[in-house]
């Protein structure tokens, strides 16, 4: 009777039933769930990031040619043979050259975009869309672009048919380094490729000042325009601006695909990772040096990212 | 309610998601993945090629691997300009090829990764080209079969010379000078690729002087080789010579669409040109750089090695002697059927007809009175720095001196390396 009487009435939760209990075991913890979660990403970047890194450090003392297991120790042997390497010092100073010029150029480039997308009343959508469309374009793509169709040396070339139209005679763009032509090709390529993004990230920074500063201003008395873009706007952006030179700083040394598909094989306008290139991975398969050279270009690049970090404050509290 | 769909939803991914890994290895049974023939004894092999110019090549080298029957065999066709890396890289790995083409360089047997095929090759070696042979032999051994080899030459278009009443020229003061006469409007005089490089090597020896000498010490720094370097500056100066065509000297696209009416190119694209051109085509050696040297042709080619390293070397070295050795109707395909090479065995080259008359046999004169072949001391490193003495100096105006002296500092330092 009583079991009759009790079946299908619903009995209280008893106590063990709390919803602090994990349910199933581990399936609950929190910490079971962080470790589902990050740890094939932990194993990925320990596999393909952190072991490359350290057994790439471990090559840079040893005499590995031909080999990723050598046996023979060198010392710094290969760090003194890079840096007496005249053709990886001067990638080096070439891509320092470059960064100097390619990083302003990218800045006010997609900040000048940034400032024209985000003031337009109309088809706001479609013209993001047409300045950041490039970003999804593959470096090798383009740089095949730019070279076989717009700046080919011959007379079908895009921008040789457009200079024929005015009588001048047809440009070999890339083959001859006197005057040195390559570098329309490589910048401009770079700042279509690049300059979307950025744009991208101005953009979000721009939507996030407060409209109450503008207002402000203009009961002070500023105008629009320059004053204000000077003294609210360009403030504003320090951080975004921070971050964005630090990408593109970093970005200018580890250039690659579009300088080894433009310029393959020349001895200008060589980027020092394409100098590691060939001599890890080329013809000489020199992973001792190779791997030395990586190590220098890191340090390098952390000495300029920290120079531009404390020169410009990033990182560097707001109220301080 | 909610909840269970929630639960429901997550296993649903998950599922899905195991679904999917678990149909990955299926699906890659019924793709084409490239293995082709195969047989039933499970055994497989993988060989490399670097992707041929002309039309065909790629599909007779699976049809070939097909009639293979104790093995499945794996092409991988790469398109990279850079082969080499490729597949020195792949080499590394537990993924390499065990069977794969490339030219001879002692690097690779110094460190071990080409096995010796002296077996294989013995009892027909003397029906191979004896210098095909020398230029694969280290220390009595020979380590790859040839398997074919290419003449590289100027193509020239007869009519256009004629006009300008031009003789194909036989020095290097004639070529410069025929292209200067033969540039009009949008046409240059000259080809000879967009790097130059094809043209190193044809320089040092038409210069009177070599790579590497018999004792593998430098041969190329000489003063006829610096003349040349000088005289190439002036031809790259000229304004008479095309630069950055779309494709490269090996493409015969340069001279069959008029853009220029000289061309340095390989053999292989002679069907091409004389399809375009009839018998408005002529060609000639690489003309004399100084008094003391000789016009000279480059007998490029590509071989086939087995990875010494490899999983299956014995089954590797068996393909390879049924291909490149036993199969002789093949080799005369490959050699014939799409491109023009010449088949380094000397009993298929008697038998191949297409290279007795016209232009193909003029080919093969040049090849026999002018031709210099691949030394296997001359290594990709060396390659190198030649290329960068070119890039220097001829490109960029550098001193000849000063940039061979840089190169010997580099070639000398590969030399001690290998012969110590």
């Amino acid at each position: 009777m009583s079991t009759t009487t009790t079946r299908g009435v619903a009995r209280p939760a008893s106590a063990k039933a709390s919803p602090a209990r994990p349910r199933r075991g581990l399936r609950g913890s929190s910490t079971f769930n962080f470790w589902l979660f990050t740890s094939p990403f932990l194993i990925g970047l320990t596999v393909f990031v952190y072991v490359p890194i350290g057994w790439s450090l471990w090559l840079s003392f040893f005499e590995a040619r031909f080999t990723v297991t050598p046996s023979k120790f060198v010392g710094f042997d290969n760090y003194w043979q890079m840096l007496q390497d005249s053709k990886f010092t001067g990638s080096l100073v070439t891509f320092t050259v470059f960064a100097v010029f390619i990083v302003p150029a990218t800045w006010a480039l997609s900040l000048g975009l940034a400032l024209l997308v985000n003031r337009l009343r109309f088809m706001k959508a479609f013209f993001r869309s047409v300045f950041f469309l490039p970003t999804a374009c593959s470096y090798v793509a383009a740089a095949l672009i730019w070279k076989m169709s717009m700046f080919s040396g011959v007379r079908f070339g895009l921008m040789n048919t457009i200079l024929g139209w005015f009588g001048v005679e047809n440009i070999a763009w890339l083959a001859n380094p006197d005057p040195p032509w390559y570098w329309l090709v490589i910048v401009t390529l770079r700042l279509w490729l690049q300059a979307g993004f950025y744009m991208i990230l101005f953009l979000a920074a721009l939507q996030n000042i407060p409209p109450e500063l503008y207002e402000a201003a203009a009961i002070d008395g500023a105008k629009p325009g320059w004053q204000t873009f000077r003294y609210i706007t360009l403030p504003q952006l320090r951080a975004t601006s921070t971050a964005v030179i630090l990408l593109l700083v970093i970005a200018a040394y580890q250039a690659f695909d579009e300088f080894f598909n433009l310029l393959a094989k020349t001895t200008w306008g060589r980027p020092p990772l394409v100098e590691l290139y060939y001599t890890a991975l080329g013809e000489s398969q020199d992973y001792g040096e190779g791997s030395a050279g990586a190590v220098i270009l890191t340090l390098l690049i952390l000495i300029v990212t920290l120079a531009q970090g404390k020169f410009l404050g990033f990182g560097r509290s707001d109220d301080k | 309610m909610s909840a269970m769909s929630s639960n429901w939803d997550r296993r649903s991914v998950l599922r899905a998601a195991a679904g999917l890994a678990a149909l990955g290895p299926l699906a890659a049974c019924g793709s084409n993945n490239g293995r082709s023939g195969g047989g039933s004894s499970g055994k497989s092999i993988k060989q490399y090629f670097h992707a041929y110019g002309e039309a065909g090549v790629e599909d007779a080298l699976k049809r070939y691997a097909k009639g293979y029957d104790k093995a499945a065999v794996n092409t991988q066709w790469i398109t990279s300009a850079d082969y080499e890396s490729k597949l020195f890289s792949a080499l590394l790995t537990d993924n390499a090829p065990d069977v794969f083409e490339f030219h001879p360089q002692i690097q690779l047997i110094k460190s071990g990764q080409v096995a010796d095929l002296s077996d294989i090759i013995d009892p027909v070696k003397s029906d191979f080209n004896p210098a095909d042979i020398a230029s694969h032999t280290v220390d009595g051994k020979i380590y790859g079969v040839r398997m074919i080899d290419d003449p590289q030459f100027f193509f020239y278009r007869k009519s256009v010379l004629e006009k300008a009443k031009i003789q194909p020229p036989t020095t290097l003061d004639e070529l410069i000078e025929a292209a200067a006469k033969l540039t009009t409007g949008k046409v240059k005089g000259l080809f000879i690729g967009n790097d130059l490089h094809a043209v190193i090597n044809p320089l040092i020896w038409s210069s009177g002087a070599d790579t590497l000498d018999a004792k593998n010490q430098i041969a190329y720094h000489t003063e006829g080789v610096k003349e040349g370097i000088k005289k190439m500056r002036q031809l790259f100066t000229s304004g008479h010579l095309l630069l950055d065509a779309p494709t490269d000297y090996w493409d015969p696209s340069a001279i069959v669409q008029g853009l220029t009416p000289i061309q340095f190119c390989g053999m292989w694209a002679m069907p091409v040109m004389q399809k375009a051109l009839g018998d408005d085509l002529g060609i000639f050696p690489f003309p004399k750089v100084t008094d003391s040297g000789k016009q000279s042709v480059v007998n490029g080619g590509w071989s086939m090695f087995v990875n010494a390293k490899g999983k299956n070397v014995d089954l590797a070295k068996e393909y390879v002697k049924w291909l490149w050795i036993d199969q002789k109707k093949y080799q005369e395909d490959f050699a014939l059927s799409y491109g023009f090479h010449i088949p380094p065995r000397a009993s298929i080259a008697a038998s191949a007809t297409k290279l007795k008359t016209g232009l193909p046999a003029e080919g093969v004169k040049l090849f026999n009175d002018f031709g210099h072949f691949d030394n296997i001391g001359w290594t990709q490193a060396m390659i190198t720095a030649l290329e960068d003495v070119f890039a220097n100096c001829v490109r960029k105006n550098g001193d000849p001196e000063a940039e061979l002296s840089k190169a010997d500092s580099t070639v000398n330092r590969e030399l001690k390396k290998l012969f110590g």
